[in-house]
């Protein structure tokens, strides 16, 4: 190693430690402001209190706001593991023209304007005539989780070798059973990274879905950006902490049957 | 077409037979192209279509003559621009820090990555918003340090969106980045060092082109997310320093103005396809078949 090397490495040590403060910083500012007893946001707190998270229950709208993404993040996600499994088993294993173009067109969504994709999907919505908006927010909620889905199957996919079911079938497995027990297992980490990600992309969307709502359907985004333009006290920071402790109980699972270093790889 | 996918002429099948794996990309295809590609392409349409419904380029020209749209046009791609470069310096060596790191820094950092995303953008740009008050945190530092003397102002200003932006959008530059370098035979560099090259050549000749095809993942992925942000700016500049998406949303939510609205979506949506197209060239033009 060369002196360049070493003072390379070094600095990218420095940048990496950097990095990680400046990614963790706005969730320790929430943390730390869910538990202030001040109703501004003075840091540091004057005094430490509960009393935004005794708030939470009673903010009932909060509540479904919360019930209404949970359910959609979670319907979208399972329709997109399944149509979105599909369609990378057959860019990675079909023979005809045109799959890489296939891939591009699925992972897109992912790439195009929010604002713009809900305005479109509202102008289509009202020339079918659609005007249920749970429905509405379904549909175009597996267009925002579907790129998740493609791309971290279709990374897992393209390294999977498929010899190896070959390899179950000749020691005597019928090709549904080898399937069931050689690469399901072997996708397993896939699904799960997929559905994670999925998960948070739909529970995060704000862009699309405002276009979407309507008075009696408002996901959590949506209310908690209302909230904050109303009455901007730390109810937020509570229900964040909670969101933040949430994912990191699923991390540590995830991490734990997968490894942290696998799940990001998708 | 990749030369790592095995190509058509591979198989020995007859011709004119349909192959089965078709059916299994249908329904995800369906879906896309009835639910986003259709709708957009119906938007891209319109903005095209006078009142009447006659072919015209009005509302282009009503958009590019007002000294206002122009001058939000070239913030959105300013701000995109600088977020995007500053997630670049600071992935590129926290992609190569990951992959020597082992053991606990190692989860450390993928920890960081990762749960920052469960938080969501807009409490992100509000904590933001509360770091950079002028009673905040950096402005406290700053005073404290005594280098400078009365409180800076942050918010409301592009410097406050740019931190900002990069800060929710950095995990998305760091893992393609990473993706590539954990990839790199780390004998490669030591190799090239005993044949006689000098480090910089060998960054320069060994190591970067190996890594360009997750930069241009990363850099157009970013990018495109940095043009189209709303909820960041809102929160952080507000109406002061529109920005395009806020533009599209003042349009159709406040102004009820749909010809100008559906003209600035066009305008973005074009932006979006070139980096979507052009990143995608890019990676096979660079990755030379490797991809």
């Amino acid at each position: 190693m060369t002196r360049v090397d070493r003072a390379a490495l070094a600095a990218s040590w420095a940048i990496a430690a950097l990095v990680v403060i400046y990614l963790m910083t706005p969730l320790v500012i929430t943390v730390i402001v869910s538990f202030t007893s001040s109703t501004v946001y003075t840091l540091p707190p004057p005094d430490w209190s509960l009393r935004w998270y005794e708030r939470l229950g009673r903010r009932s709208g909060l509540m479904d706001a919360v019930v209404l993404s949970l359910n959609l993040a979670v319907v979208s996600t399972v329709i997109s593991l399944v149509i979105g499994t599909a369609a990378a088993l057959a860019v990675a294993r079909g023979r005809f023209a045109g799959r890489e173009a296939i891939a591009t067109f699925v992972v897109s969504p992912l790439m195009m304007p929010g604002l713009v994709v809900g305005v479109a999907l509202l102008q289509f919505f009202r020339e079918l005539g659609l005007r249920d908006a749970y429905v509405s927010l379904l549909l175009a909620h597996v267009v925002i989780t579907l790129p998740y889905v493609m791309r971290t199957l279709l990374a897992a996919l393209t390294v999977f070798d498929f010899s190896l079911i070959d390899a179950a079938r000749t020691l005597g497995l019928t090709y549904p059973k080898a399937v069931l027990k050689v690469l399901v297992p072997n996708l397993a980490p896939a699904f799960l990274t997929a559905g994670l990600f999925a998960f948070l992309a739909s529970m995060d969307n704000y862009p699309i879905s405002i276009f979407l709502t309507d008075a009696r359907n408002k996901t959590l985004p949506i209310k908690m950006l209302q909230y904050l333009e109303e009455t901007p006290d730390p109810t937020i920071a509570a229900i964040s902490t909670g969101l933040i402790l949430m994912a990191l109980i699923a991390l540590m699972i995830g991490a734990r049957i997968v490894g942290l270093n696998r799940m990001i790889q998708g | 077409m990749s030369v790592a996918l095995p190509s058509a002429e591979a198989t020995r099948r007859p011709r004119l037979r349909v192959d089965p794996f078709v059916l299994l990309a249908a329904p995800g295809l369906l879906y896309l192209a009835i639910l986003f590609a259709l709708p957009l392409a119906i938007l891209l349409f319109r903005s095209f279509q006078a009142s009447d419904g006659t072919f015209s380029i009005a509302g282009y020209i009503a958009f590019f003559s007002d000294p206002h749209n122009l001058s939000v046009t070239w913030r959105t791609l300013k701000v995109a621009i600088l977020s995007t470069l500053l997630c670049l310096v600071l992935a590129y060596p926290t992609a190569f820090a990951l992959a020597r790191a082992r053991g606990i820094v190692q989860s450390l950092i993928l920890v960081a990555m990762v749960l920052p995303l469960s938080v969501g953008v807009i409490v992100k740009a509000f904590s933001w918003s509360i770091v950079l008050r002028s009673d905040g945190i950096v402005n406290q530092t700053l005073l404290a340090l005594g280098l400078v003397e009365a409180p800076v102002r942050l918010l409301f200003t592009e410097t406050a969106l740019v931190i900002g932006s990069a800060n929710v959008f950095l995990p998305f530059m760091v893992l393609p980045i990473y993706a590539v370098v954990r990839q790199i035979d780390p004998e490669l560099s030591p190799a090239a060092a005993s044949l006689g090259a000098g480090p910089f050549f060998r960054f320069f000749q060994v190591v970067l082109p190996l890594t360009l095809p997750g930069v241009i993942a990363g850099v157009a992925f970013v990018f495109s997310l940095a043009i189209s942000m709303y909820v960041i700016p809102s929160l952080l500049v507000g109406e002061r320093l529109s920005t395009m998406s806020m533009l599209i949303a003042r349009s159709f939510l406040f102004f009820r103005d749909a010809q100008l609205g559906s003209t600035i979506s066009a305008i973005l949506l074009l932006m979006a396809v070139i980096v979507v197209l052009g990143s995608s060239y890019l990676v096979r033009h660079v990755s030379g078949g490797r991809a």
